[in-house]
């Protein structure tokens, strides 16, 4: 799966569990700080992920996943 | 003289007067009323006065709970008492309520599963009347968990507040009135996710673990509660879990096949986290809010510290 198909998973789960509008999703942005996702928004995020992806995110890693590249690359490790 | 079962005849519940609003909290923490809403759904809380103690509150709607079943101290003959917070350990606070009631010589016992200490229990309490130690029981929930709250720790002393519940169980030959056999267990190997240890007195937890716990873990629990109970999900009056956080509520509900018209408590909203207390609290309310039928079903679910859990179905008195 490319890095594109990654990102376009992830604003799907965006939209869906934290409202996030698809066209501010890009690689350099901020969970946190430019989509507005919770710590607990966050989880929901990563749960939906773990699913559509069939990665497993433990809670550890939560915490290093700031933007969405870091999830992208985190995702596409496997 | 043992029955077939137990069932539900009375409920009772107390909350300290005095009220903390997310704007009293926004003026002690780095905090605001829309943080606290969006993330845990909380408009405020309850908090006992400093000399009021995990027993008089349990006093209170044990006091309740008793004069609405329409029976007397002499009738009681066991007392169970959930809760976390009882700075007290000896006597316990069961042995308090007994005392403060009247009631002369019930099997007297506090439990602590933190927040799933109600319906542990009230299973015990159903075991008992089962075969026959017991007859008519008082199962409180009674917390005072703002005296083990961090009031610097803006992620969590958002979340706490004081209260209690109780309800009166008594022996029952009819099926369809009964408390159904609970479902419990737990999670030891995440003992360290929700803490109230004696280095740090207050009650620390990592959220983000617990919410994913909470929120992927528990709905089929809740089916297997129903399952044991012989009710399907969507058959179910109300469900009351334990009001941890409300996005945790939502979260749960969203995964379980309910129907339209059934309540879920939602009793955070006005009284925050109360541990023990928060299951016997809700119920209490809706109950007297007259929402329910009697005899309708209503789901129990218990669930916190330790990890631990429990629930069961019992039938609106």
């Amino acid at each position: 799966m490319s890095r594109d198909e990654i990102r376009e998973g992830l604003s799907d789960i965006l939209e869906e569990v934290a409202g996030v509008n698809p066209d501010d999703v890009a690689e350099d942005k901020s969970f946190t700080d430019d989509l507005d996702v919770d710590s607990l928004a966050m989880v929901e995020v990563v749960v939906a992920a773990e699913e559509k992806f069939g990665v497993k995110i433990p809670d550890d890693e939560v915490a290093n996943l700031k933007t969405v590249g870091d999830a992208v690359s985190y995702i596409e490790k496997g | 003289m043992s029955a077939n079962g137990s069932r539900v005849i009375s409920v009772g519940h107390y909350q300290p007067e005095k009220v903390l609003t997310n704007e009293d909290l926004a003026e002690m923490v780095d905090t605001n009323d829309e943080w606290i809403v969006s993330r845990v759904g909380i408009k405020e809380r309850r908090i006992a006065a400093e000399n009021e103690k995990v027993a008089d509150m349990a006093i209170k709607a044990a006091e309740q709970a008793l004069a609405n079943s329409g029976y007397g101290p002499a009738d009681i003959d066991m007392v169970i008492v959930a809760t976390v917070s009882a700075k007290d350990v000896c006597p316990n606070t069961a042995c308090r309520v007994a005392d403060a009631l009247g009631i002369a010589s019930p099997a007297a016992i506090d439990v602590n599963t933190a927040c799933s200490g109600f319906e542990y229990a009230l299973a015990q309490a159903d075991m008992a009347i089962r075969v026959g130690s017991a007859t008519r029981a008082l199962v409180i929930g009674a917390e005072k968990l703002t005296a083990v709250t961090d009031w610097e720790d803006r992620s969590s002393c958002v979340l706490f507040g004081d209260a209690a519940g109780a309800l009166v169980v008594e022996g029952t030959d009819d099926p369809a009135l009964a408390v159904s056999p609970v479902v419990w267990g737990s999670e030891p190997s995440m003992s360290d996710v929700i803490r109230i240890e004696e280095d740090v007195p207050f009650i620390k937890q990592a959220g983000q673990t617990v919410f994913r716990w909470a929120t992927t873990q528990l709905a089929p629990l809740v089916e297997q509660v129903a399952e044991r109970a012989d009710v399907k999900v969507s058959e179910l009056a109300a469900f009351v879990p334990h009001q941890a956080n409300l996005r945790i509520i939502q979260g749960i509900a969203k995964r379980l096949d309910f129907s339209e018209d059934c309540v879920i408590a939602e009793d955070i909203v006005y009284s925050g986290n109360t541990s023990a207390a928060s299951v016997p609290l809700a119920l209490s309310k809706l109950v007297q809010s007259g929402k329910v039928a009697s005899g309708a079903p209503i789901l129990l679910f218990g669930f916190g510290g330790g990890l631990t859990y429990a629930g069961q179905v019992i039938r609106c008195p």
